[in-house]
């Protein structure tokens, strides 16, 4: 089978390509950027500065620090409710029932709706004048004119629904998958031991599911640190930017003000944190090392 | 006097056990299963319903089923607002990416499944680190790239950035596939005379069906959805896809409940039907073991 030894390269090339072109050039030169003043608006200022960018940023952006905080907020907020709803979601659909395949079909299918589309729905149903809470106050529940998404104290929270309503099944998914493989002769023995259904999903369910939860748990962890489409468009990092993310913070610094130097110094950043968790919670969770 | 009035009760099997083994009669299924499961579905399906209902409604009016139903605001948006086109552009870059990334992931897969060569692990490892890289921190150089490359407002150039951020995925998820088609199939057509690749088109292919279908679905769904490359690359509006259509339609016609709700049925109905067909395969695909690579 080793003869030919081109042919893997052969059929990796294109895949080498398309990442060296879009994803290894683009850090490299985010990384030359960002010790560069470069405004598309003002080009005769762009040149060489060193770290004036990083200096500024952790020194005298308190947006910078603001945002991250809020990031922070945002994964482990976001992340931990949709695994254990998933979770639970997961066992649910797991379960013999009529109409079970049905069942899964409409649970999952948010999954497959765009950020964008997320909110436009929810706009639909959070808007004050003809929203869910206008007819829930109709039904004399709550207080008719309620806007949680203009409203400070409600913002967060809502947009967190938000997020949970097109997350959840993306657990559900992957948990799911993995529950379908644990063989049923382990529930069997542990029943004939006298464990109770508590119990089973203790010591078998769990440890079996660890390797998939650490996987999917740092995936979604990444990716809901880099999500802008939903609150891009939802709130746009408002009211005050009390919901503006780093990533969307670059965005915003990329297309609203052209600062492309500044915002490559964000991004680095980004990079940075990113990494440095990944390595991290991988360590920590002793990934893979079940054999 | 209890324990030997209970004692029997232990010897004897109790004559309520049968029945308990049937499922349905667990009084607590109730409150583990069904209540919990109607719970989230309303969670999940109220949202679509008041889209509908919106998209549905004559313009004013409030009623929780609206009879009669108006196809005005599919009109608006589709002829009016312009999202026939959008939607075209989505349909384009969606199954361009699709094609795209499932060859090129059943190519990397199959090569990382089936040869060991050097360099194996580094391109595995760079291949799992770009999951880490954030598509919306990359958006400055890779504009720079877009403009340099010629490939602003062009449809093309938005297959080519969806198929670079979908491919590294894909491809893991393609070599797990692939490594479950067993070997020995493979190298029994080739002792009888085939070639690699002939062996590959009539063994192995027909075996990855679910896979192809798993993987293809995934990038369909991924480029149908992405919203900042289109709004980054495509700022003609003739080049918008259904996403950035929508994003104005949340910020121009912020009134017009009906029309961005009927744009928002536009949008998810193909996601939404295809993922309902795909959903079955891609639970199956990953418990198969694609999972842990």
């Amino acid at each position: 089978m080793r003869t030919r030894t081109w042919a893997p390269y052969a059929l990796i090339a294109p895949t080498l390509l398309l990442m060296a072109v879009f994803l290894v050039y683009p850090i490299a030169s985010v990384g030359w950027f960002s010790l560069r003043q470069h405004t598309v608006t003002q080009p005769w200022k762009n040149g060489f500065i060193g770290f004036e960018n990083f200096r500024r940023m952790l020194f005298d952006d308190p947006l910078f620090w603001q945002s991250l905080v809020f990031s922070a907020k945002w994964v482990f907020v976001e992340v931990g409710l949709q695994l254990v709803l998933g979770l639970i979601l997961a066992l649910i659909v797991n379960e013999t029932f009529i109409g079970r395949a049905v069942a899964r079909s409409l649970v999952f299918s948010p999954w497959a709706v765009s950020g964008v589309l997320t909110t436009g729905i929810w706009i639909l149903l959070y808007n004050p004048s003809t929203g869910v809470f206008q007819q829930l106050a109709q039904w004399g529940i709550g207080d008719p004119g309620t806007s949680v998404l203009g409203d400070p104290a409600t913002v967060f929270p809502a947009t967190v629904v938000t997020e949970l309503w097109r997350g959840v099944p993306f657990f559900a998914i992957l948990l799911l998958a993995d529950l379908q493989t644990i063989p049923n002769d382990l529930y069997e023995a542990a029943s004939v031991d006298g464990a109770g259904r508590w119990r089973r999903f203790i010591s078998v369910t769990l440890p079996h599911l660890r390797d998939a939860i650490v996987l999917s748990t740092l995936l979604r962890a990444v990716w809901e640190f880099n999500n802008v489409d939903l609150i891009y468009t939802l709130t746009g990092g408002g009211p005050a930017n009390q919901t503006t993310t780093l990533p969307l913070y670059v965005a915003r610094k990329a297309v609203d003000s052209h600062d492309f130097g500044y915002g490559s110094a964000l991004t680095m950043a980004g990079f940075v944190i990113l990494l440095f968790f990944s390595i991290l919670y991988l360590r920590l969770s002793k990934f893979g090392s079940r054999a | 006097m209890t324990q030997t009035l209970t004692r029997p009760e232990t010897i004897v099997p109790p004559p309520p056990a049968p029945p308990r083994r049937k499922k349905h009669r667990d009084p607590s299924r109730f409150f583990r299963l069904h209540l919990p499961l109607v719970l989230y579905l309303l969670f999940t399906l109220i949202p679509f319903y008041w889209m509908l209902v919106f998209a549905l409604r004559p313009a004013g009016e409030t009623a929780l089923v609206p009879w009669p139903i108006t196809f005005e605001h599919f009109d608006t948006v589709w002829n009016g607002i312009g999202f026939g086109l959008f939607f075209q552009n989505s349909l384009i870059i969606a199954l361009g990416t699709l094609v795209t990334v499932t060859v090129f992931a059943l190519m990397g897969g199959y090569a990382l499944a089936r040869f060991k060569f050097r360099g194996q692990r580094v391109f595995l490892l760079a291949l799992l680190c770009t999951q880490f890289i954030p598509g919306a921190m990359m958006l400055i150089p890779l504009f720079v790239i877009f403009k340099s490359a010629g490939l602003l407002n062009s449809l093309t150039g938005l297959i080519i950035a969806d198929t670079a951020f979908q491919l590294p995925l894909a491809l893991i998820l393609m070599s797990g596939f692939v490594r479950n088609v067993p070997v020995e199939l493979e190298e029994a057509a080739m002792v009888d005379g085939c070639s690699r690749l002939r062996a590959f088109f009539a063994v192995t292919l027909p075996q990855l069906r679910p896979a192809l279908v798993a993987v293809g679905s995934f990038a369909f769904i991924g480029a149908w959805n992405n919203f900042l490359f289109a709004l980054m690359f495509a700022s003609k509006q003739d080049k918008f896809t259904l996403p950035v259509g929508l994003s104005y339609a949340l910020g121009e016609f912020n009134t017009d409940f009906g029309a961005l709700a009927a744009g928002g049925v536009v949008a998810a109905v193909p996601v939404v039907l295809v993922f309902a067909v795909v959903q079955r395969f891609l639970v199956q695909g990953l418990s198969a073991g694609a999972v842990k690579g």
